[in-house]
Order: C-alpha cells, then sequence, then structure tokens
C-alpha cells in the first residue's frame, strides 16, 4: 500500500507512517470489537453451560446491548485508586499489559499475506512480547498495596514464567518441521488437504497439540488455571483494586492474549488459514487466476482463521466453567513434571519422524522446510519508512 | 585477624522469608457469609488459621426470653437460615419437651417430610457453595436449580421461600394443600436424575479429587473431641446420627422408618449406587472429600425417607392437631434438648418459670464447633486449601453467631 503512495508522489516518511497508524487503527479496531464479541459470547457460553435464563432473555435481540451497556458502566464507574497505591505505577500497570497483549497482532496474519507487518521472524516476536504481559499484572499486584493482590502476582509471575518453557517447547516443534519462523510460511506450508495441516504431521505433533492448548490455556491464566485471579482465594487476585475503566483495560488484555494463543495455535497447528478443504482453491480464487479473485480467497482465508481462533476462545470458556480451578503446587507439577518433559519427548519424537519420513506422508504443495525455495509471499524488504 | 564465624542460626534467619500476616473475611467471597479468618502465612504455606465470629450477632436468645414460644419461632428460622425447618423443628420438640407434649402422627409425618426435603435443600447449598470454592462456578447453578423446586414446594405449603415458621411446638401450623405430594414425588424423582450429574461435574472431576482428597484430614478422635456433629463427625468415620441415637422424643419422630446412617463401612457407603463414583485411592477417611461425598450420599437417604413419609402421611388419617397458643403457660423447670440437623447437631434449651415467657433461651450451634477444628486443620496447608477445607466444613454464620 504504501508504496502506491510512494509512486504517487508521497514523501517515503508520510506513505509509511500513515500506512502505518492506519493499520494500527483497523488492528486496534478489530480487537476492540473482538473483546466485546466475547464478553458477549462468554456470557451467552457461560449462560447455555449453567442453564441459567438470564443471559438468553437480556438485552435485545440476541443481547447485543448487553455489551455496549457493559462499556459504559465500566466508563462510568468511579475511579478509585487505594490510599495505600502507588498512584504512578498503579495508573500505568493495565496500559502495559494491554500495549503487550495488542503489540502481538501486528506480527499475527490473518490470511496469507494479511499481517500489519511481516517479519521473518513472526514466533518469536510474538512469544517475545506476549511475555510482557506479565509486567503490567505483576506492577499492578505490587502497586495496589494490598496483600491479596501482591500474592496474585507473584502466582501470575511463577506462574506465566514457568509455563513458558514447555510453550516454547511446543512452539519450537511446528517451526522446526517448517523450518522458518515466518508465520505466513508456516501457514502457506499447510495449504491443501486438510491433512497437510501441521497437527496431522506425525502422531508426536498431535499429543504436542493438546500440551499447546494446556500451557496455553495457563500462560493466558484461563480456568484451571486462573491463580491469578483465583476469586475464591485472592478475592480478585492482582484485579483486587482496580475498577472501572483501568479494569476494562485488564480484561481487554486478557482477551486479548486468549485471541492471540488460539490463532496462534490455528497458525502452527490447525492449517492456519486453510480450511479442511481447500474451497477457494477449488472454486479458483487464487492470485494466479486474478487478483480481485485472490484477495476473495485470502477473505474465505480470513474467515477461516477468525473461526479458528474463535473456536479456540470458545473451548477456554467451556474449560472455563466446566473445572475447578487446580492448586498452585498443583499447577507448577503440571507444568515442571508433566508438561516440559512431555514437549522435550514429543520434539525428539518429531526429530525422529522428520528424519525417517523427511517429506510427511502426503505429499505437500508447500514441501516442509522450504527454506531455501523462500517463502511464497516476499519477505519485506529494508524500507528506510517508519515502522509502526 | 581471624575471620569471625557466622552464626548459622543467623545465616538461615537470613534467608528465611517473612512470615505475613493477612485478614480473610469478613467480606471476603468464600468465607461463607461474615467469617474472618486470621491467616499467618509463610508464603504459600498457612501456618496458622485464627478464626474471629461475631459479625452476625443478632442477640437472638436474648430476644427469646422476652417473648412466648410460639412468637420466637421466625428467629429460628434465621439461625441456620438455610435449613430453617430444621431450626422449627429443633426449638419446637425442645418446648414441646418442657410441656410434655405428644403430637399427631400426621404431624409427625408431615415433619419428618419438610426436615428432609429441607435437608436436601441445605446440602445441594453446601455442595453448589463448596464447588464454587474450588473455583468451579458451574454446579452452584445446578444445585440452586434443584434448591429453588425444594423452596416452591415450601413456598406451597407455608408461604415462605426461606424463612418458613412452619414447624410450632405442638404440630405444624397447617395441612398440605392438594396435589402437593404428587409435585413433590414429581421433584424427587427429577433430583435423583440429577445426583449422577452433581458426581460427575464434581465428585468424580480429577480435578476436584485432588483439590480434595487428603485434605483437612480431621481424625476421629479430634472429631469426637472438638464436639463436632453431623457430615463432619460421620465424615471422619464416627457412627453416630441422633436420628437414630438421639433421645427417645427424637428417635420417636423417626420411628419404623427405614434408613441407615451414611457413614463409612469398609471403603463403602450405605447407599451409595453403582453409578455414583467408588472412593477414590487418595482419599484418607476424614478428610474433605468425605465430607463432601457423605452430604451427596445423605440427600439419597433424605429421598428414601421422604418417600416413606409421604406413603405413611397418605395411610394416616387421624386429624393434624392444633399447636399450642402464644400464651400458653410454661411449666417452671427446664428441657434441653439436640436434633439432627443438616449442619450437625442442633440444640435448644428453654427454662420456663410458670410464666408464658421463658426464663432463659439458649441454642447450641452445631456450625459453632465444627468450625473450631479450623485452625487444628488448617495448619500446614496452602492457601487455596483454606477455602476447600471451610466449605467442606460447611458452616452457617447465622447460626454460630445467633
Amino acid at each position: 500500500m504504501a508504496e502506491y503512495l510512494v509512486q504517487f508522489g508521497f514523501p517515503v516518511w508520510l506513505a509509511y507512517g500513515g500506512i502505518a497508524v492506519v493499520q494500527c487503527m483497523i488492528l486496534l479496531g478489530i480487537m476492540m470489537g473482538a473483546a466485546a464479541t466475547f464478553t458477549w459470547m462468554e456470557r451467552k457460553v457461560s449462560g447455555r453451560i449453567q442453564d441459567r435464563l438470564g443471559p438468553t432473555r437480556v438485552g435485545g435481540r440476541f443481547g447485543w446491548l448487553q455489551s455496549p451497556a457493559d462499556g459504559i458502566k465500566l466508563l462510568c464507574k468511579e475511579d478509585l485508586i487505594p490510599k495505600d497505591a502507588d498512584p504512578i505505577l498503579f495508573r500505568l500497570a493495565p496500559y502495559i499489559s494491554f500495549s503487550a497483549s495488542f503489540s502481538v497482532f501486528l506480527a499475527l496474519p490473518f490470511a496469507n499475506g494479511w499481517v500489519a507487518q511481516h517479519l521473518n521472524m513472526g514466533v518469536f516476536f510474538i512469544l517475545a512480547v506476549a511475555g510482557l504481559e506479565v509486567y503490567g499484572v505483576m506492577l499492578g499486584g505490587y502497586s495496589s498495596g494490598s496483600k491479596w493482590s501482591l500474592y496474585g502476582c507473584i502466582r501470575e509471575a511463577a506462574q506465566v514464567v514457568s509455563y513458558e518453557v514447555p510453550l516454547g517447547l511446543c512452539v519450537l516443534i511446528p517451526v522446526m518441521v517448517a523450518g522458518t519462523l515466518d508465520l505466513v510460511t508456516i501457514g502457506n506450508m499447510q495449504q491443501g488437504w486438510g491433512w497437510n495441516w501441521m497437527i496431522f504431521h506425525s502422531p508426536f505433533m498431535f499429543v504436542t497439540f493438546f500440551i499447546f492448548v494446556t500451557c496455553a490455556v495457563a500462560s493466558t491464566n484461563r480456568a484451571p488455571f486462573d491463580l491469578a485471579e483465583a476469586e475464591s482465594e485472592l478475592v480478585a487476585g492482582f484485579l483486587t483494586e482496580y475498577s472501572g475503566f483501568r479494569w476494562s483495560v485488564f480484561f481487554m488484555a486478557e482477551y486479548g492474549s486468549m485471541v492471540m494463543v488460539s490463532g496462534l495455535g490455528a497458525i502452527l497447528f490447525l492449517g492456519g488459514w486453510y480450511g479442511p478443504i481447500p474451497v477457494a482453491e477449488l472454486l479458483g480464487l487464487t492470485h494466479a487466476n486474478h487478483a480481485i479473485l485472490g484477495w476473495l480467497g485470502d477473505l474465505l482465508g480470513a474467515c477461516n482463521f477468525l473461526f479458528k481462533a474463535f473456536l479456540g476462545v470458545t473451548v477456554m470458556m467451556w474449560l472455563r466453567w466446566t473445572l475447578p480451578r487446580l492448586r498452585i503446587d498443583q499447577v507448577m507439577t503440571t507444568c515442571l513434571k508433566y508438561c516440559v518433559p512431555l514437549a522435550a519427548a514429543m520434539f525428539v519424537g518429531v526429530v525422529l519422524w522428520s528424519y525417517a519420513l523427511p517429506g510427511g506422508i502426503f505429499p505437500r504443495k508447500t514441501p516442509l522446510g522450504a527454506v531455501a525455495e523462500g517463502p511464497t509471499w516476499p519477505a519485506p524488504q529494508a524500507t528506510g519508512g517508519e515502522t509502526p | 585477624m581471624a575471620i569471625e564465624q557466622v552464626d548459622p542460626e543467623l545465616v538461615e534467619f537470613d534467608v528465611r522469608t517473612d512470615e505475613m500476616l493477612i485478614n480473610m473475611g469478613p467480606q471476603h467471597p468464600s468465607t461463607h457469609g461474615v467469617l474472618r479468618l486470621v491467616l499467618r502465612t509463610d508464603g504459600e504455606v498457612v501456618t496458622n488459621v485464627v478464626p474471629h465470629i461475631g459479625y452476625l450477632h443478632r442477640c437472638a436468645e436474648k430476644i427469646g426470653e422476652k417473648l412466648s414460644p410460639r412468637q420466637w419461632i421466625p428467629y429460628t428460622d434465621r439461625l441456620d437460615y438455610l435449613a430453617g425447618m430444621n431450626m422449627n423443628l429443633g426449638w419446637a420438640m425442645a418446648v414441646e419437651k418442657l410441656l410434655d407434649l405428644e403430637i399427631s402422627d400426621r404431624a409427625r409425618h408431615l415433619r419428618v417430610m419438610m426436615c428432609e426435603l429441607n435437608r436436601i435443600a441445605s446440602h445441594l447449598v453446601a455442595a453448589g457453595c463448596y464447588g464454587l470454592d474450588l473455583g468451579s462456578f458451574t454446579p452452584f447453578l445446578y444445585t440452586f436449580r434443584e434448591r429453588e423446586k425444594i423452596l416452591s414446594l415450601f413456598e406451597e405449603v407455608c408461604g415462605a421461600r426461606l424463612t418458613y415458621s412452619y414447624i410450632t411446638p405442638g404440630g405444624v401450623t397447617a395441612d398440605l394443600p392438594p396435589g402437593w405430594l404428587d409435585r413433590c414425588e414429581q421433584f424427587l424423582g427429577e433430583f435423583e436424575e440429577v445426583i449422577p450429574e452433581l458426581h460427575a461435574v464434581l465428585t468424580s472431576n480429577e480435578i476436584f479429587i485432588r483439590r480434595t482428597a487428603g485434605i483437612g484430614v480431621l481424625s476421629r478422635e479430634m472429631a469426637v473431641n472438638y464436639g463436632t456433629s453431623g457430615p463432619v463427625l460421620r465424615g471422619s468415620g464416627v457412627d453416630w446420627d441422633l436420628r437414630r441415637d438421639g433421645e427417645v422424643r427424637v428417635t420417636k419422630m423417626y420411628e419404623d422408618y427405614k434408613f441407615e446412617v451414611i457413614v463409612e463401612v469398609e471403603g463403602h457407603y450405605p447407599q451409595d449406587r453403582d453409578d455414583y463414583p467408588p472412593v477414590p485411592p487418595e482419599a484418607v477417611l476424614g478428610d474433605c472429600w468425605h465430607r463432601f461425598y457423605i452430604r451427596m450420599i445423605e440427600c439419597v437417604q433424605s429421598i428414601i425417607l421422604i418417600r416413606q413419609a409421604m406413603e405413611k402421611y397418605r395411610q394416616c388419617d387421624e386429624p393434624l392437631g392444633e399447636p399450642i397458643k402464644t400464651n400458653q403457660r410454661l411449666p417452671k423447670g427446664e428441657a434441653y434438648l439436640e436434633t439432627e440437623a443438616p449442619k450437625g447437631q442442633m440444640g435448644f434449651m428453654v427454662v420456663g418459670d410458670g410464666t408464658a415467657i421463658p426464663w432463659r433461651v439458649r441454642a447450641r450451634s452445631s456450625s459453632f464447633c465444627n468450625l473450631s477444628v479450623t485452625g487444628e486443620i488448617c495448619r500446614g496447608c496452602l492457601l487455596a486449601d483454606v477455602p476447600a477445607i471451610v466449605g467442606s466444613l460447611d458452616i452457617v454464620l447465622g447460626e454460630i453467631d445467633r
């Protein structure tokens, strides 16, 4: 896009900077919309699971009014800062979480090439930035000046940092098979029929996916691993002293990271933007035929991807409303005694499998480990423009 | 110059983490009302727990000394507000003992029916809130859905959903409305199908077992020494139930009823059907899991008792009898009687001085004694176990503070 603008005589800095701002706004809009949609969805899902009448009746048609009402309520609430709180850190904390959680979407592709900033090490960027979210939570818990909040943030720190190890290992396995850290390339390698999805690469990969799901739920602090909030033990953990808008910022960060891990899982394991049946290809919606047709195919892919991400989030909600919470020692045991060794064993298994069957079982359009041929989407050239 | 040797004790002191004193309650979500627990914690480990009570003190006993026994009935509803019928029963029977009053068989079967229904309602709240204490929100709503049906049945009988004032000295206030027995039977049929659901979502859940089995073990001796009663006592393997072992007046109420006391015998519970989960190998007698499971099985036992009571009520055609009048004079003397309420032994004492107003009224609460073991069994557990243990004791603060 920016290249077009430069062709029309815009200065380079303005073209790239402007486009960056536009892209950020679109992403932010999408994520805000997603947060509103998810609160609505959480209500509906939990209402159905729990056999409650309220969520099926309230809020106009399909309950759409509930989310706006929620937003208005949160904005109108009194803005409380406890006497013992550190006022600056207390104010700062939610925004750190929020920016960490939302920056991730810069590198998360929604379809073939539909990515705000195409990074050739997107996986690494996502893991690194998502790890920053814990700082916001820690600062929030520490600066609240409440012992319950302190408990919540210490637990969060211990849990998230521990779970990043098995999560990293699980992410590493498909990355190793693909031979690249570029999420767009990894996604494109799973083109074609459903058996080309990474999860069906080998039995080891299949198991890896479930370890990934466990670690993803734990690292986003959702039940049954929601120890940082744990309302029956810690009141609300690090959120105890937060109210109104700041609380909702934390809330949006949580939903943001839920979408993020679901999306990451979808790209790494579940075929990304390719469905089980290559509908776009069968209908001829490819870039090879026509640019518009290709764009339509990509749109279909984006819908596909969003559907998978939503499915992941729904599973998280389902877990949350079904399972009791684990204890902190059990959470750590699950991580260190089961997840890490299992993930490591799967890593070895996948290495051996790839060695025995280098091309995989089924022939692929884009072979695995095809780094030498270069990604199907042109990697970004170094430009003088500003990056978002 | 020789280097001074560092005192090993000092070094140890240096690396030791500080203990922290935190207040759990009285407005904490999982202390079941307004209980305040002062926890001394070393990291996540709780080294000491001190329960503080008195935030719900309403001078109920003193008020009882200003009112006649019939007038005090509504106050007993508010002692254990989750089992109002059983509280009414305790007070009514104590007063009957003082007056040496016998009630009609029809009223007796009605009392059994209501008390056992209320026992199910109370145990449902205990089970649901226990799920909530462990972080599982959904079972809470399932149990409350069932409880609402019981409350609707009560509403038909006495017009109230929570504070019934139904059982009074001398009998009950009203007979059943027409068609009530069929609706009650319908509820029991529905509820029997829900019990395996609750077992699936709570009792046999792997995380639930890990959170409760072997946690908060209350030994048999300690349970007896602290004066615990009800499911807490039976959860420790003590075969004791006032419905069978109580005073003659209490056992006579359950005369010619067939029931078993729910207590573990060689790894099995009476009435545990094949579709109910077995006792997990991790569970130790007297832990949270057993206390929880006893309540679930007691619900099954209560269903059987209610069915018997309904059958006997149908066959009984003697008149209901009249409850005592408000101005009924009490004889000089005192009476104390304990009944088996859902949470344990609820005792009432009444001292009469010849007037209609008792000279002294006193209540002995089971939750108070059950709560007293908290400090003992919470020592050394993790922070997350505190709600699990307190929840498994199933206390009601209205009863403790009175």
